[in-house]
């Protein structure tokens, strides 16, 4: 149990300690996306009934925020260690890959939590309700925020050179979270796209998040929880069998 | 310095058999075969020494045992306890002191070796780290981040962190390599320290001297294989022998007697070789029968270094 409490004690202090680069930069940014967009598409029509579409964009961009981050707080820590050598010292102590695990995903999930919980606070500004449905909120946060921050193990585990890691996250992360309704919602899609869109997690994530702020959304949150909760279990599995075996961390 | 505090938590009781034991360890990388079916032991309380060319497998071997890598084949355990099976209790056991100089950027020393203590389940034990501190003349880098440190500075932060969890087995991989002389005596003094209270050491060195004078048995690896393996008296005395020094004056010749068995250094030195001591007189002896007089001479013990040059030369890849 301490094994399991000193490494995620570590994570989360990791990022404290650059807190300014993982925590206010990317911050500022979702501010600056709000603030941008609320004041350009403010004559947009409203997306749902009394949903004006800089509403819709603040659980959207929210979301991203946390996904983003979680996400790369697992895979940079990971390459990170690779790249310097220094995951010997991970390896070499008798943590189980359980405990590897949760300790990783757990930190990156504060930190997830950390930058989406001032996106929000600050969204206040701009939308000063509550959420609908508090507890559904929480439910598809911690859901999103494991999903990615196992995704971004996954690609630490991976990747072997920075490129690699930047390429899983231009190319498969960037796109699944920009195309999963952060901007739109997929009503406003071409059929076609709208069955495509269907194969991205992320947008039931994002989906379900915005059904806990505003009790509205394209899909019904039940079907959005199973479809996240279900790829979050597999993907988990998948790490720790990884994990177990040692691939690529363990020659 | 706090003498009262045990070094080491000792042994496994109850269980005497080796503190390291490699049965039939084979590794590949691709179809270069790194280690080929490796059998080695080491007893508890030993002093040992692995030594060998650079790219012998020395450090695949480490990794086997520390589980940073798989073996192909074969069982290797730590007292006993198998280093894939019963991972947790072997890795406890064993300290290990990478050749690679890592550290982690983002801490102190003294944060390194607390987050140390804790992956291996215990609570940061200050007055163990401070001794540890001390005792590799850390104390007063405590505070300073790693990135601060030079190299001799990270490689001893190394060795605290091996040792922060009081394993009963250190291993150690070149440990010296960038550690000047006065810091490599500091460390090795307190090594032997705890070797003495019982600690079992494995340590790769390209230093033999360091070797000799530590490590009570030594094995000697070669193209993933051992090729010699004894104790380090019975190496010294089968393989190397004591030899005699001496220069009659620039330019002059031995004589006849003496020239066949003679090896020609510079500066008009000679090294002949001795199977004892009494062969001096005869040699001294001849000298003086050719009217040549001595201008310098030394007689020199068998060193490893020279053992170790005959075996890798006797022996075929
Ligand atoms: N990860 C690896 N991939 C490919 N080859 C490796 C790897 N690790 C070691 N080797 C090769 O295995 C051989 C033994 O290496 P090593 O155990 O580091 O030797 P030593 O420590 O005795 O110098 C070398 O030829 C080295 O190039
Ligand atoms: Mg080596």
């Amino acid at each position: 149990m301490r094994g399991f409490t000193t490494l995620f004690g570590k994570e989360v202090l990791r990022f404290w300690k650059v807190s300014f680069q993982t925590l206010l930069a990317p911050l500022v940014s979702t501010l600056l996306y709000m603030l941008v967009f609320a004041q350009v598409l403010d004559h947009h029509a409203e997306v749902y009934p009394g949903v004006s579409y800089r509403e819709f964009l603040i659980p959207g961009l929210a979301m991203m925020a946390m996904l983003q981050n979680s996400f790369s707080n697992t895979s940079s820590s990971l390459i990170q260690s690779k790249l310097t050598g220094n995951i010997v010292f991970i390896l070499l102590p008798p943590l189980s890959p359980f405990e590897i695990f949760a300790a990783y995903v757990l930190a990156a999930m504060v930190r997830g939590f950390a930058v989406g919980g001032c996106v929000w606070l600050a969204s206040l500004i701009f939308f000063p309700h509550l959420p609908a449905h508090p507890l559904e909120l929480v439910i598809f946060a911690l859901l999103g925020n494991a999903l990615s921050a196992v995704l971004g193990l996954l690609a630490g585990i991976w990747s072997e050179k920075f490129d690699q890691l930047a390429a899983f996250q231009n190319f498969i992360i960037v796109p699944l979270t920009f195309l999963a309704g952060v901007f739109y919602s997929i009503h406003s899609l071409p059929p076609l796209w709208r069955d495509i869109s269907r194969f991205n997690p992320f947008l039931y994530m994002i989906d379900g998040f915005r059904h806990g702020f505003f009790g509205v959304s394209d899909i019904p949150p039940l079907e959005s929880f199973l479809i996240v909760g279900g790829c979050a279990f597999a993907l988990s599995c998948l790490s720790l069998s990884l994990l177990s075996r040692g691939w690529r961390l363990r020659s | 310095m706090i003498e009262s505090i045990p070094l080491s938590r000792m042994g496994r009781p109850g269980f005497d058999g080796a503190a390291i034991s490699i049965k039939g360890a084979k590794k590949s990388f691709g179809q270069f075969e790194a280690l080929k079916g490796l059998d080695l032991e080491v007893q508890q309380g030993e002093f040992f020494a692995l030594l060998g060319p650079n790219g012998a497998g020395k450090t695949t071997l480490i990794s086997l045992l520390a589980g940073l890598a798989r073996p192909d084949a074969g069982a290797l355990s730590v007292l006993g306890f198998d280093v894939g099976r019963d991972y947790r209790q072997a890795r406890r056991a064993v300290g290990v002191v990478p050749q690679e100089l890592v550290f982690d950027p983002f801490f102190t020393v003294r944060e390194t070796l607390s987050l140390q203590s804790g992956y291996f389940g215990i609570r940061p034990d200050s007055k163990w780290i401070d001794e540890l501190l001390e005792n590799l003349q850390l104390r007063d880098k405590a505070d300073s981040n790693m990135r601060a440190l030079s190299g001799g500075m990270k490689r001893r932060v190394l060795v605290a962190q091996a040792l922060v969890h009081r394993p009963s087995v250190l291993i150690l991989d070149e440990p010296t390599a960038g550690v000047d002389v006065e810091l490599r005596q500091t460390l090795w003094k307190f090594i032997r320290r705890l070797n003495e209270e019982g600690m079992t050491i494995l340590l790769t060195t390209h230093y033999l001297e360091e070797a000799q004078t530590l490590c009570n048995r030594v094995a000697m690896m070669k193209a993933g294989q051992v090729i010699a393996l004894d104790t380090t008296q019975n190496l010294l005395a089968d393989h190397s022998r004591p030899s005699l020094t001496l220069s009659v004056g620039q330019g002059k010749p031995l004589p006849d007697v003496l020239i066949q068995r003679a090896t020609s250094l510079p500066a008009g030195r000679f090294r002949l070789g001795l199977e004892n001591f009494a062969e001096v007189e005869q040699i001294l002896a001849a000298c003086r029968t050719a009217g040549l007089e001595i201008k310098e001479l030394e007689v020199g013990q068998a060193d490893l270094e020279e053992v170790f040059v005959r075996i890798m030369k006797d022996t075929p890849r």
